[in-house]
């Protein structure tokens, strides 16, 4: 074997199983806009606005959310294609870019990210293969070649027909295939996905969705997957994660989101699925306009003009992620759910 | 586990058909449009002519002749008339031509370049670089074209060298224009996020991924100028700010035959047709290139 085919990997498990593989400290991301140019006055979108989530070793994490809740952006701050205003990353218990950490090279060999677009993702003037190598080969892997055929064979395209194409003569599941060999090319340990099955045909997705469960088995990944498709998001994900204006309102294990929400807002999202189960459907979709400006968000619960119990305090005081049982994992940012916080319809007793 | 999965294509199946690269689907295109074919045949025939005049042409294009002056087309032994000096129009255009299209190409060609480096640059670094560098090329770009080919020509004084660096400087903030939009579009792709994940270097996703995709909308870009560049290179000849007689150029040919416009009329107009028509030409191809690159369909 070639000592240069596969790059050092990096100690799995260095901070042991029990450490989450990614950790995500109050990231934020505020974008400048200025409306003309004369106005002098700065303002902000606030893309993310204080995001904390953990993604455990192994584990898929669903990201959801309305279009232009941040999704998006924060799989940016994640991969370091961007800079975050504030906020800290934790890559399996060392902190990334920080003195004695990570640095962002090996951080991003450990990451890789797959997107919507697949067309998009793919430069045009390459063929299959030279994309998929490109990369190694940077990196001076020699066989960069070869093992883009074997990695095009794992995604489910056959190397000697494929390897020499260029993108528009795939169809967009054969191009997101190809998304999914280059990104792993590296050997990575946890992948983004944003939105990459979004723009596929159902029976196409179905299928990338399986070779997506395959590959993380195989390889011990770990997914971050964002998706505004909840059935999807129900389907591969092992917790999920609510965003809304910016922020987290709820996060938790998939079976507790889908089957308790907490939070009025996931409530909605979630009723205005049409249900697999015709005795489940529901009528009334509760979730009306669209999501308040992003530039001036609203002050406390950023819900609560679009929310059926808001309430004077709901614009009051801000509602923090709180414990929805006894170390239970499922966190909610809502007035109702804390019988402290003076919302006349806050639930008294916990739920069970 | 992987009967869920597409069979891959049956490995007999593959040859099929042949691969084909970008470049390859562009030339398809291009064969099949009658429109680029046919600027094609008549930029590739008055090239021709051009390139191949001295062994050509039927007379020699400085030969003056006092009584064979201002002969009307047709006229035998003189295809297509004589000039003011009564030298073999046909000729004289032939080797015109030369200069006309030298003027008209090599302009375009420096301002690809140069252009396409400066705003490959801007659109790449962004920020405040591309900011300053597109500044400063918006006063150039404030002025129209002939305004500005005219007042550097006229500073630098007459003469080709200096019209073709007069008319390079007018094209050059019009490529890095595009170039720098063009690349600042293609910076924001995922491909190039993607290179940028694979822990790549500036320079080598530049060379692999950028300037391969930004080369191309530049250069459909610059074909079109060909003929603003001609119709430019003749203005100043004609202005007497370009080559200078006898030397035999299209535009200098105009002004000097002006005064036949009356008696001959149609031998007077005649470097004015070629002018337009090498113009409409170069800018007909252009089209068909631009529609033809466009194959995200
Ligand atoms: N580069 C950017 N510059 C300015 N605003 C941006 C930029 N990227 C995203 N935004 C804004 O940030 C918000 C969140 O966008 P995004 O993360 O793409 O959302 P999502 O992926 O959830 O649809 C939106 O309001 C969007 O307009
Ligand atoms: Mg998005």
């Amino acid at each position: 074997m070639n000592a240069a085919l596969a790059p050092t990997p990096a100690p799995h498990d260095m901070g042991g199983p029990a450490q989450p593989l990614l950790i995500v400290r109050d990231l934020k991301k505020h974008f400048p806009v200025r409306s003309s140019p004369l106005d002098r006055e700065r303002k902000f979108v606030h893309a993310v606005d204080g995001v904390n989530f953990s993604v455990p070793k192994g584990k898929t994490l669903g990201i959801v959310g309305e279009s232009g809740c941040g999704k998006s952006t924060t799989a940016r701050l994640v991969a370091r294609l961007m800079p975050a205003d504030a906020g800290e990353l934790i890559f399996d218990g060392e902190g990334v870019e920080e003195f004695r950490g990570l640095r962002l090279k090996e951080f991003r060999r450990n990451l890789q990210m797959v997107f919507q677009d697949s067309f998009a993702s793919l430069n045009p003037r390459l063929t299959i293969a030279e994309t998929i190598a490109y990369g190694p080969r940077v990196h001076g892997i020699a066989r960069a070649d070869h093992q883009a055929r074997e990695l095009l064979d794992r995604v489910g395209l056959d190397p000697s027909h494929f390897a020499g194409r260029y993108p528009h003569e795939l169809s967009g599941g054969q191009r997101q295939r190809v998304n999914i060999a280059r990104a792993l090319a590296f050997d990575p340990r946890l992948v983004i996905l944003d939105e990459a099955v979004a723009a596929l045909d159902k029976s196409v997705q179905a299928q990338v969705l399986n070779l997506l469960q395959e590959l993380k088995a195989e390889r011990q990944l770990t997914y971050l997957f964002i998706s505004h498709d909840l059935h999807v998001v129900h389907y591969l994900s092992d917790y999920v994660m609510v965003m809304y204006l910016g922020q987290v309102i709820e996060s938790g294990p998939v079976e507790r989101i889908y089957g308790h929400p907490a939070h009025p807002y996931t409530r909605a999202l979630l009723s205005a699925v049409p249900s697999m189960d015709p005795e489940h459907r529901t009528q009334a979709s509760p979730l009306a306009g669209d999501p308040p400006n992003p530039i001036n968000p609203p002050s406390g619960c950023r819900f609560r003009d679009r929310c059926p119990h808001a309430h004077a305090v709901c614009a009051s005081a801000t509602p923090a992620l709180r414990d929805m049982g006894r170390h239970s994992e499922h966190l909610a940012a809502c007035h109702l759910n804390d019988p402290a916080s003076g919302h006349p319809e806050a639930h008294q007793e916990q739920r069970p | 586990m992987s009967a869920t999965l597409p069979l891959p294509l049956p490995a007999a199946a593959a040859p099929a058909q042949p691969s084909r690269s970008y470049w390859t689907v562009v030339w398809r295109q291009l064969r099949r449009d009658p429109m680029a074919m046919a600027s094609a045949a008549v930029l590739l025939l008055i090239v021709g002519a051009a390139v191949f005049a001295p062994w050509l042409a039927p007379a020699d294009p400085y030969k003056a002749s006092m009584i064979k002056r201002l002969l009307p087309i047709g006229s035998p032994g003189f295809l297509l008339g004589t000039d003011e000096l009564g030298r073999d129009l046909l000729s004289r255009l032939m080797h015109g031509g030369r200069l006309s299209l030298l003027m008209g190409v090599v302009p375009v060609l420096a301002a690809f370049g140069i252009g396409t480096t400066i705003g490959l640059l801007a659109g790449y670094v962004g920020g405040r670089v591309n900011m300053a560098i597109m500044r400063v090329l918006d006063i150039f770009y404030a002025f129209p074209s002939v305004l500005l080919a005219v007042a550097i020509s006229g500073a630098l004084g007459p003469g080709m060298s200096n019209s073709l660096i007069a008319l390079t400087l007018v094209f050059v903030p019009q490529v890095v224009r595009v170039a720098e939009s063009v690349t600042t579009q293609v910076r924001q792709l995922d491909y190039i996020e993607a290179a940028r994940m694979s822990g790549a270097g500036a320079f080598s996703i530049i060379r692999t991924h950028v300037l391969g995709n930004v080369l191309g909308p530049v250069f459909v870009y610059a074909t079109g100028l060909l003929s603003v560049s001609m119709i430019l290179a003749s203005g100043l000849s004609f202005l007497g700010l370009g080559v200078k007689p006898p030397e035999p150029e299209w535009g200098l040919m105009l002004n000097t035959l002006r005064s036949a416009i009356y008696s001959n009329p149609w031998v007077a107009a005649l470097p004015g047709v070629l002018i337009f028509v090498t113009s409409i030409a170069f800018n007909l191809l252009a089209d068909s290139v631009r529609s033809a690159m466009d194959i995200r369909k």
